[in-house]
């Protein structure tokens, strides 16, 4: 049995955390030992999500971990919700993906925007994972700009009916449930935007696998085709309004992914730093050579400065003090770390790195995704360069 | 029916462990510190039934410091009802721990106790059948599993190169190794529940230790492989040296 994960901790951070949260995070991680690394493989070259993995996240609680109790969730505090995502992520992005749409994209609206029976109808299922949901708000057109959807909802009798394209859809193919953002008024007009809970198996609801990927490959990402499709009233989210409403699902994704990036970092520099110790080369181990030093000095200072944002903005979003700025500073700086450590890593190990047996290009290609999706890099430093100088840039 | 679970905190077996300064224990520094595997295999075992019957309680009990309150909180949140810490010290002795265990657990409304088959860090055996006695109850030890039947306990022993069944009359003891008891995940709920769950502190009826550690030592580190020779002129060399040296032939 391969050893099991120890973890990264040159700042003493643990000391930070409570019983509750550190033993929470110890059941996440010994979880992706047993049974996410052993399969991870597999399905990255297969190129598929591994469904088998959903049904033991759900009954251990990952799912909505920060959700009501009553509503069948863990109601955990942000900073235990983070550490799940950290550390799914150092299985795989794909994972962590998984439980951040599940959670952040798809239970949360419905228990931000939705009615009580969307709440009793859905929540307890997407806790379970018995039912799984996706999140359609990106369109082929109208990425870092989705306030220009073309996506309509038109009503029609006592309900609404649906046309448009969704692209880029984590979970898409999978899903029994779609949150389906739309126009309600004129194209153009961003405050019509509205939210609906769309079951999968609607007549002119159509998924298709996202075909060539090249990251995240142990994720299914699937464009939607909704053609005429007709939904009843009940199906709208009441409580959505404009585009904030689907930013502020953006905020809660958001936040996760800063924590993920630890965790695929953290794999990539434990597997860098244990590689440098058993690779000889030129009569002595790698990690005694002073580039290879640096290489790893520079990751334990990444991922020690991203721990410490990680864990402020969890306490701030305890406190209901957090921002979406900080959030932004938080999954874009923690998520270019991520991306250069990983990097690194792969070099480090040499020709081993390239291969899959290895983590580190594997973590190293689904950044690529992470850096991209819920906000680009650049879309992070324009929301920030907004925020200190007052003019936007977009 | 109420089970009474005997645990221990020890190193977490994947921890390396060094000597401490006085020769004569681990430095504690660094090292994680888990419940005991064996234990948990008890702690489901118990579960188990506690969930098959419907009813009773599962009382989780250990003899350590303050710390060990972590590992009860570990099995409270697997799902063990309540839990007992016995302050006191930890010795080798496991006549003195199976002591402190039986004044507490002593009349208690419990027929079934479990034990793990050992501690993972002394690997001694002693404890569960040492509580056998002080209690006046029968003991089975390495239980694979078992099952009840009209006031006796069924179980299934793993003795070298077979099984022995046993049947116990209640109450007894039982020391427990992993067979079908493939602990769970404590869920993420059972973790925070465990939080409010009655964890009782008192001091051990005092048991002094009897055995005094004069040393500790790390086992000596496997010397370097050896390569003997190439292809097939290699092999008598190697025979030999697998039958003289070696000693596995
Ligand atoms: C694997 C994966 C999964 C995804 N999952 C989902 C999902 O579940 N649901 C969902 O709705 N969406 C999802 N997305 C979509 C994702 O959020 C978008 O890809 C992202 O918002 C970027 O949009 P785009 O791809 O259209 O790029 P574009 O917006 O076209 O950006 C192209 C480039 O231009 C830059 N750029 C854009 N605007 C500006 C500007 N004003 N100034 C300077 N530079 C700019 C960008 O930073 C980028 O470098 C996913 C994407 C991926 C790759």
């Amino acid at each position: 049995m391969a050893p099991r994960f120890q973890g990264v901790d040159f700042y003493a951070l643990d000391a930070l955390l409570s019983d509750e949260e550190r033993m929470i995070r110890e059941t996440v991680r010994e979880w992706v030992d047993d049974r996410v690394l052993p399969v991870i493989e597999e399905a990255y070259i297969g190129r598929h999500f591994p469904e088998e993995l959903i049904p033991e996240m759900g009954e251990l609680g990952m799912l909505g971990a920060n959700l009501p109790e009553e509503y069948g969730c863990a109601e955990l505090n942000n900073v235990a919700y983070g550490l799940i995502m950290q550390e799914l992520e150092r299985g795989d992005s794909g994972v962590r993906s998984f439980a951040s749409v599940q959670g952040a994209l798809v239970m949360y609206p419905i228990h931000a925007f939705g009615s009580e029976e969307h709440r009793r109808e859905w929540l307890p299922q997407l806790a379970s994972g018995a039912k799984i949901g996706c999140f359609g708000l990106t369109e082929p057109d109208y990425g870092s700009n989705p306030g220009g959807m073309i996506t309509t909802a038109r009503r029609s009798g006592d309900g609404w009916v649906l046309n448009g394209t969704k692209m880029w859809i984590t979970n898409g193919s999978m899903a029994d449930v779609a949150i389906i953002w739309a126009q309600t008024g004129e194209i153009g007009d961003a405050s019509s935007i509205r939210g609906f809970v769309v079951p999968t198996d609607t007549p002119g609801f159509t998924a298709r696998d996202q075909k060539g990927k090249l990251s995240l490959l142990a994720s299914d990402t699937s464009e939607l085709h909704l053609e005429d499709v007709e939904v009843p009233e009940s199906a709208l989210l009441p409580g959505s309004g404009g585009l904030k409403s689907p930013l502020m699902c953006l905020t809660q994704a958001r936040y996760g992914i800063a924590w993920g990036a630890i965790g695929a970092a953290m794999a990539c520099y434990a597997e860098a730093l244990s590689y440098a110790g058993a690779r000889v080369m030129f009569d002595g181990p790698i990690g005694g050579k002073q580039i290879q030093q640096v290489r790893l000095a520079d990751m334990l200072t990444g991922i020690t400065q991203a721990q410490l944002v990680a864990w402020r903005l969890g306490r701030l979003k305890d406190e209901g003090a957090m921002t979406p700025q900080q959030v932004s500073l938080a999954k874009r700086a923690n998520v270019n770390m991520a991306c250069e450590v990983a990097r690194e890593a792969r070099r480090l190990l040499g020709g081993n790195g390239i291969l899959v047996e290895y983590s580190a290009m594997r973590h190293m290609a689904n950044l690529e995704s992470v850096y991209t999706y819920e906000g680009t890099d650049d879309i992070h430093a324009l929301i920030l360069g907004q925020a200190v100088t007052g003019i936007a840039a977009y | 029916m109420n089970i009474i679970v005997c645990v221990k905190r020890v190193p977490d077996t994947e921890t390396r462990v060094r000597v401490g300064d006085d020769g004569v224990s681990i430095d504690p520094s660094g090292v994680k510190h888990v419940l005991s595997p064996y234990d948990e295999f008890a702690v489901e075992a118990a579960l188990r039934l506690r969930e098959g019957a419907g009813s009773g309680e599962v009382a989780v009990v250990t003899l350590g410091d303050d710390s060990s309150q972590e590992t009860l909180r570990s099995a409270l949140a697997m799902g063990a009802d309540r839990a007992v810490l016995l302050k006191g010290e930890v010795s080798h002795d496991g006549l003195a721990t199976a002591k402190a265990l039986a004044a507490e657990i002593g009349e208690a409304d419990a027929p079934l106790v479990l034990c793990g088959v050992k501690a993972a860090d002394d690997d001694q055996q002693q404890v569960g059948p040492m509580l056998a006695t002080l209690l006046g109850r029968p003991c089975a030890t390495a239980v694979s599993s078992f099952e009840l039947a009209d006031g006796t306990v069924r179980c299934r022993s793993e003795v070298e190169g077979g099984t022995a069944l046993f049947e116990l009359p209640l109450p007894a003891v039982l020391t427990i190794t992993k067979g079908e008891y493939e602990p769970r995940y404590a869920s993420l709920k059972g973790i925070m529940a465990a939080k409010r769950k009655p964890l009782e502190v008192k001091d051990a009826a005092a048991s002094p230790s009897r055995l005094k550690v004069e040393t500790m030592e790390l086992p000596p580190e496997r010397a370097a492989g050896r390569i003997v020779g190439e292809g097939a002129d290699a092999v008598p060399e190697l025979v030999r040296l697998l039958r003289e040296e070696a000693n596995v032939l």
